[in-house]
This record gives structure tokens, C-alpha cells and sequence, in this order.
């Protein structure tokens, strides 16, 4: 074991899909096989209790990466690692993960009661064998998430969209989880109710010591749930460390776009000079740096070589900033 | 606002929906002003009414909803009141419309040059060279990088972003006074984003049209508004100049709303909540929509609606915030 405070250790993970044409329509036309780079040689550690978020635009990998955590996707290479529990019998069990979807109007069964997609996971667990004693658990999940046990013989119609992602919430911690992936949360919810997820997600932790796994490309959202954070471009990491050093000291061109871009209500800037250009495909990505097209501090390396991460906490892939 | 007639002028609108629970009013004595190159941000919640004004401003209000107040002026004249074939001459021709989702509201098959030239000649008297012509035009004015070639590309060659710009051409094709951009920003990344509002702000100082912004998200309305109206429940609760209602917000509601958005500066604990949820149609409480969720509400807000002022700087509230903290 590397250390008990190490939740996840991913090391190198690959996911690669394979787009091409059929085998035919490729002989007659001449076309070679298309390979989609999702995620490339990513690495990283989360913290036991801790949350590390993933930031990118659309197309950067960061639902790829969600979905191989959980093990809905295998990688095409290299390792993702689960830092096994130990028990009070001196035993070690793997600990469990559960996800938390975007769109609660999707991820709930419109023709299930509440009561029982809560119910589900300890049934299908065998973590409670006695009727009463699920539906006690059940009333208390729903106590704990903020809704009333009453809710659980109603339909998730019969819910508002910060009340379902609740029920998904709840739906998770029947497992006993110990690690959430959660991707992009609160972003099908309004700002108000925004607030009150994310002021559960918080408690909960504290409470339960829970670790969280963030999927998300709202930066202000970040800047509050963080512990750590990875921007990702490209099916790469560019930044990864601290949220407070990445967001007092953005380092990597890419991420300083990035915080400059987004509207700000505290202090707008109403005369900025935004980027141009836009993501490349993953399919076709730019040699070397995959942002130097876009990066107006691009040098001659940045078109031939790929950048490493480089830096003790707080990582870099960058030839020009590296080289300061 | 300058003395002179405003663009759109809308004047205690009230729009309802009759079904199976009676008649619901989905918008409640609405009134808005938007003055030539001015953008006019509205913004509230899911279910607040925002883009319902927008849908009854362009005239494309679906049964079961209808006018059943007010009116709508456009230059001064009223278009709430005309026949169906009358408006279908003032849609597009002097009231463009910019959507959410830029893929679903191009045509799949034709080529995007098809449609801006189809747009081009329906409401200005062209030949096809000079329809060809402008189609060019509004492509480079819009930022596409070589429009010659792009003409004749269809819509799925394009990314997000682009194809947002060539829903701003189709708009703008007509040179219409006023554009209705309802959530233009909100399906694109947030680098494309900034492109997009940039974009609308230059056409709106460029061409002189006047905007509304219909939005969620109140950092756009910051950085690309000049006033904002804050929707709740179909009613406007607080309108006035960009730069007062958020950082001197007046209304409850909109102070509540501003203190739940996560700030980039610093981390803080627990966020501010507004705790409940937006009622719905057929149970709005009587008096002030907010009250049960408001820490200011007395007997009196059970009771009486309040009514917005016609201030510059206005809220919809009887107990309003001093407005000096931020």
C-alpha cells in the first residue's frame, strides 16, 4: 500500500476509441483505421476525504476519465487503483464508489417510487436483510439529504430538479459509499438551488468523510468544492495541483484563458479580448502541445515536442512556462 | 434612457395558460422598454417566465398560451394585436431571434449559404448576386474565417461556436431592429462563450439594434448587458442599470441570488441559500410571490402585490434592501 490517506491512484490511464470506417468502406477508399485519444497518459492521486476536481471543455476526456474511475469504461492502458479500506477485523475490502449524474431528470426511473431506487442499492448489496429495517434506512437517507420520509412513496415526476439530484445523492450514500464520482452535478440546476446542492455535498462530506471525485467546466463551482484540481485539454492533464495555487497562480496558458474567459459578476470585464479559435478534434489533434494553435506564447518546441508535467505540487505541462 | 421612442416597448403584458387546472397567468403585468443599441438582459430561474416573454415579443406563443393584457409596441406600433400572416412580415424581418442550441434551429440539409440567401431575398428585395453578396458579408461580419468557402458548407461542418455565429448572420440578415437571443451562450464552452457575447456586443453598437438577452447565468448579463430585469415567478421583481442591480441589488430575491453563486475569490464555507423553490403556476401565494421564502416578509407581503416604480433603478418589493451593501 502506498499510504492510507491515498483514496485513488490513477497512473498512466489511456482510453483510446477505435472510430474508424468499416473494414471495407477502409480497403476500398484507402483510408487508415481513426483512432479517438480521449484520455492520454493520465496520472494522479486523490486524497482520502478530499476533493479533486477535473476541468476541461467539451471533448477534453473528463467524462471519459469519470466513467473508467467507475469502471463503466476500461482503460485502454495504464492503471486506475482503489487504496483497499481497512477494517476493524484487520481485513481489507475495496471501498465503494458510486456516481452522481448531470441530469437528474435522466438518471432517476420514472416508474419506480423513491423509496424504492433508494431501496435498490441495499437490497442488491445485501447490506440490510431486514424489510423494516431497509425502510428505516431509507427514511433516514431521505432525512439526511433534506427531504421528508413521506417522499419516498412518491414518483420522481412528482420532484423539482434540485429535489431529484437529491434523490440521486441519497440513492448513492445507500451503498455506504465511501468515494462519489460526480459529473457536472449542479449544472442542469438554477443558481439558488445550485447553492443548496452544493451546501449538502459539503455537509455530507464532513459528515461522513466522504471523497469526492469532481467532473465539472464551471470554474466558480470548482473554486468552492476544491481541494485539488486537474485541467485537462485535449484528453491531457496541462495543470494539475492545489485549487488555491492553481487559481492565485495559474500557470499554464490554457488555464489562464480559461479563468480570463469566464463572465465574473463580482468584477465584469466588459472590454475583454477573448481567445480565438477553438477545441481541435481528438481525433486529428495538433502535433506537440495540443493548445499551441491557440496559445499566443507558443514556441518552436511547442509544435514538435509534447510537454511533460514538471513541478513538485503544482504541475505543469508547458515548455515555455517550464522553462522560466 | 434617452427621451426619444424606445424600440420594444412592452406595457403590463400578461400572458396565461388555460388547461385542466383553469387559467394559470405565466406572465403577470410585465413591462420592459429596450432603446436603440441598448441590451436588455433578462434573467431569473427555470419556470421565472423569461423566455415566455421573449416567445410572446416575436408573436410565437403556442396554445394554450395567450395575451390576455397589455401590448406590445414595436417603433411605437402595436404587434401584439396583428393577424398571424402580418406578424409572420415583422418575424425575421424586424425582429430576429438567436436560440439555445444552435443545431436546432438550422436546417440539417441545406447549406447554411441556402438558408441565408432563402432568409435574404424572402425580406429584402434582392437579386441572387447581391443576396450571394450580402450572405458573404454577414458571414465575415460575424467573424466566420473564409465565408466564400464556408457558403456552401452545411451545418454539421461547422463546431458550436460557428454555427452560433451563422444563427447570428440569419438574424441579422434582415437588419432587424430588435434581436431576442435566448440563451445564446449556454451550449457553448465558456471560451466560446466569451467569443459569442463580444460578438453580439459589437453588432448591437455597430447596427444600432437593440437586444434582449434572455439568460440564467448572471455572469454574461454582467459583463455583456447595459440593464437587467430580474424575473420571478412571471412577474419582474427589480429592473434597472447593469452595474446597480448587482452589485446594489434591492430585491431580496435578486441579493439572494448574487450571494449563491460561488465566488472565484476566495473559498468559502457554506454558500448562502435561498432554501425552497420557485412555486409553481397554480400555486403562486397571494401578495408577493417571494414572501415564503424571504427573511424580510411581514403581514403585509401575505397580502398586497407590490408594484415596481418607474424608477431607472426599481424593485418590485415592500421592504427593499437599502441597497448600499454589496
Amino acid at each position: 500500500m502506498i499510504g492510507t490517506n491515498i483514496a485513488l491512484t490513477v497512473a498512466k490511464a489511456t482510453c483510446h476509441f477505435d472510430v474508424s470506417a468499416p473494414w471495407l468502406t477502409r480497403f476500398l477508399k484507402r483510408e487508415p483505421r481513426r483512432i479517438l485519444k480521449a484520455v492520454q497518459d493520465v496520472s494522479f492521486t486523490v486524497r482520502r476525504g478530499s476533493t479533486f476536481s477535473i476541468v476541461g471543455e467539451s471533448g477534453c476526456g473528463k467524462s471519459t476519465l469519470a466513467r473508467m474511475i467507475v469502471k463503466l469504461q476500461s482503460p485502454t492502458g495504464g492503471r486506475l487503483d482503489f487504496t483497499p479500506l481497512e477494517q476493524a477485523d484487520g481485513t481489507r475490502v475495496p471501498p465503494r464508489v458510486q456516481m452522481i449524474f448531470q441530469d437528474p431528470y435522466a438518471s432517476l426511473n420514472p416508474r419506480w417510487h423513491v423509496g424504492e431506487i433508494i431501496a435498490e442499492p441495499i437490497r442488491e448489496l445485501k447490506l440490510i436483510d431486514n424489510e423494516a429495517a431497509i425502510q428505516a434506512r431509507v427514511d433516514e437517507l431521505l432525512t439526511t439529504v433534506g427531504l421528508s420520509p413521506t417522499d419516498a412513496s412518491r414518483y420522481p415526476h412528482a420532484f423539482s430538479g434540485g429535489q431529484r439530484q437529491r434523490i440521486s445523492i441519497a440513492r448513492a450514500l445507500a451503498t455506504q459509499a465511501d468515494i462519489l464520482v460526480c459529473d457536472e452535478p449542479t449544472s442542469a440546476l438554477d443558481v439558488s438551488v445550485q447553492a443548496q446542492i452544493l451546501n449538502l455535498m459539503r455537509r455530507l462530506q464532513q459528515q461522513f468523510g466522504l471523497t469526492y471525485i469532481f467532473i465539472s467546466h464551471n470554474l466558480s463551482v470548482v473554486r468552492h468544492m476544491s481541494d485539488d484540481i486537474a485541467i485537462m485539454y485535449l484528453g491531457r492533464i496541462v495543470e494539475t495541483g492545489p485549487a488555491d495555487l492553481i487559481f492565485s497562480d495559474p500557470r499554464h496558458p490554457y488555464t489562464r484563458l480559461l479563468l480570463d474567459t469566464i463572465p465574473d459578476v463580482e468584477n465584469p470585464n466588459r472590454s475583454r479580448q477573448p481567445m480565438s479559435g477553438e477545441v481541435p478534434s481528438p481525433i486529428t489533434p495538433p502535433s506537440g502541445c495540443a493548445f499551441h494553435p491557440r496559445c499566443k506564447a507558443a514556441i518552436a518546441a511547442c509544435r514538435s515536442q509534447q510537454p511533460q508535467l514538471e513541478g513538485e505540487v503544482h504541475q505543469t505541462a508547458c515548455h515555455v512556462v517550464c522553462a522560466d | 434612457m434617452t427621451g426619444t421612442t424606445p424600440i420594444l416597448s412592452v406595457r403590463d403584458l400578461q400572458v396565461n395558460f388555460s388547461g385542466r387546472y383553469g387559467e394559470l397567468t405565466a406572465l403577470d403585468h410585465v413591462s420592459l422598454d429596450i432603446g436603440e443599441g441598448e441590451i436588455l438582459g433578462v434573467v431569473g430561474e427555470s419556470g421565472a417566465g423569461k423566455s415566455l416573454t421573449g416567445t410572446a415579443v416575436i408573436g410565437l406563443l403556442e396554445a394554450p398560451g395567450h395575451i390576455v393584457g397589455g401590448s406590445i409596441l414595436l417603433d411605437g406600433s402595436r404587434i401584439d394585436t396583428l393577424p398571424h400572416h402580418e406578424m409572420g412580415k415583422i418575424r425575421g424581418r424586424k425582429i430576429g431571434a438567436i436560440f439555445q442550441d444552435p443545431l436546432t434551429s438550422l436546417h440539417p440539409l441545406l447549406t447554411v449559404g441556402q438558408q441565408l440567401i432563402e432568409t435574404i431575398q424572402t425580406h429584402l428585395p434582392l437579386g441572387r448576386a447581391d443576396a450571394v453578396a450580402r450572405a458573404i458579408a454577414l458571414l465575415a461580419d460575424v467573424g466566420i474565417p473564409s465565408p466564400e468557402t464556408r457558403i456552401n458548407q452545411h451545418p454539421h461542418q461547422f463546431s458550436g461556436g460557428m454555427r452560433q455565429r451563422v444563427v447570428i448572420a440569419l438574424a441579422l440578415a434582415a437588419q432587424p431592429r430588435l434581436i431576442i437571443a435566448d440563451e445564446p451562450t449556454t451550449a457553448l464552452d465558456v471560451s466560446i462563450q466569451a467569443q459569442i457575447t463580444t460578438l453580439l456586443k459589437r453588432l448591437c453598437r455597430e447596427h444600432g439594434t437593440a437586444i434582449m438577452l434572455v439568460t440564467h447565468d448572471m455572469g454574461v448579463i454582467a459583463e455583456t448587458a447595459d440593464r437587467v430585469a430580474v424575473m420571478y415567478a412571471g412577474r419582474i421583481v427589480e429592473i434597472g442599470p447593469v452595474e446597480e442591480v448587482t452589485r446594489r441589488p434591492r430585491h431580496p430575491y435578486t441579493a439572494g441570488l448574487m450571494a449563491s453563486i460561488p465566488s472565484m475569490r476566495a473559498r468559502d464555507t457554506t454558500l448562502r441559500q435561498i432554501d425552497g423553490a420557485m412555486p409553481r403556476l397554480n400555486a403562486i401565494p397571494a401578495g408577493c410571490a417571494f414572501n415564503p421564502r424571504c427573511e424580510r416578509a411581514d403581514d403585509r407581503c401575505k397580502r398586497e402585490k407590490p408594484v415596481l416604480a418607474a424608477r431607472s433603478h426599481a424593485a418590485a418589493c415592500w421592504h427593499p434592501l437599502s441597497g448600499d451593501q454589496s
